[in-house]
């Protein structure tokens, strides 16, 4: 019995067209970022104004500097989000009044918000702000509005506000899933709804 | 007669290149699954800021893309150093943000026309004022989905 040997192939040029390859995706792709701060813009049609209590918003301001105002005094950012969230959570209302804030824990202070959903917050920037200012003063803002949406939703569902978003954004959540996220993210949303105006000088 | 041969001196066995094509593929397959193919060249400078409180940019058919940024090194003569809109592939004006976007809608699917975001791509040395332009036209187009492109990170970083 007699058996041909096949000649091996030689595999010493695969090196070679791997490279070629590698640097053909090296050069013709990018690695992207898809992550960010997701915002809806105020419609075309506005509302007439509604005059608002003094103690109800909560005006910032960035100047060109990158200096940022709260109330006219220069605050750091680092301090954003604490003033924000004692802001929109101090719940001012009389006990008996209908706008009482019974989830609110802050200092029930007369000269700030009444409930959350009064609360307004008002960006201000110059033409010359940098967008790297702003991101971070909004990111702070949202941030702010996290916390509190996080704390109401892990006391009502045991679970995190941003985490149900998260699931609620994934295509693999299954349908089912959705409604029941989608009732409890707009039951959170309520509670702390998101009233931010932003202005250019 | 020694039971052990002596080896010769400065006979050094070569490096086996056997495994070079798997290491190179093993990079190949990498890069081939976190990239993405380059859909248009940037003619701006496009560092972005940092943000934490962020979420994933999910279904990419629904995303429409406007890159601000100062122009890169190339066209700094013809288009000067002042930050500016990139549509595509070309410099645009804020005025012709509006009609872009009206053009990008009508090509995609019809259900997807009402649920499409815009992501704003801005470096972080650009100003508002170019961004309150672009978003006062976002609004007269009622594109009203928007999400601020940022890397993840610690927003303090952007403030020195």
């Amino acid at each position: 019995m007699s058996r041909v040997k096949m000649p091996e192939v030689n595999a010493g040029s695969m090196a070679d067209i791997a490279f070629l390859l590698l640097i053909f995706f090296l050069v013709t792709t990018v690695i992207e970022t898809d992550v960010g701060m997701n915002r809806l813009l105020p419609s075309k049609e506005t509302s007439p104004p509604v005059k608002h209590n003094d103690r109800n918003v909560f005006p910032i301001l960035i100047n060109k500097n990158g200096e940022i105002f709260v109330k006219d005094d220069i605050v750091e950012l680092k301090k954003i989000r604490l003033l924000a969230t004692a802001f929109l959570d101090n719940g001012g209302a009389e006990k008996s009044s209908k706008g009482y804030c019974g989830y609110c824990r802050g200092d029930r202070s007369s000269f700030s918000s009444d409930n959350p959903d009064q609360a307004i917050i008002t960006l201000k920037n110059d033409r010359e702000t940098k967008y790297e200012h702003y991101i971070a003063v909004q990111n702070e803002l949202v941030g702010a509005y996290n916390d509190l949406r996080n704390r109401e939703s892990k006391l009502l569902y045991s679970e995190s506000y941003t985490q149900m978003e998260g699931e609620y954004d994934n295509p693999k959540t299954s349908a089912k899933r959705k409604t029941e996220l989608k009732a409890r993210i707009k039951r959170v949303r309520e509670m702390f709804p998101l009233k931010l105006i932003e202005e250019t000088n | 007669m020694s039971k052990f041969a002596k080896k010769k001196d400065g006979d050094l066995p070569a490096v086996s290149t056997a495994s070079l094509p798997d290491i190179v593929f093993m990079l190949l397959f990498f890069f081939m699954t976190v990239t993405v193919m380059k859909d248009s060249s940037l003619k701006v400078e496009n560092v972005l800021p940092n943000a934490s409180e962020i979420k994933k940019l999910e279904k990419k058919d629904r995303v429409i893309y406007i890159y601000v940024g100062k122009p890169t090194q190339e066209y700094e003569k013809v288009f000067g150093t002042e930050p500016k809109i990139q549509l595509n592939d070309k410099f645009a004006k804020p005025a012709e943000v509006g009609d872009y976007i009206l053009g990008e809608r009508a090509k995609k699917a019809q259900e997807l026309q009402n649920v499409l975001t815009t992501a704003l791509k801005v470096d972080k040395n650009a100003n508002m004022g170019l961004i309150s332009d672009i978003k006062h036209e976002l609004r007269k187009v009622n594109a009203l989905k928007v999400n601020y492109t940022t890397y993840e990170g610690d927003a303090f970083r952007n403030i020195q």
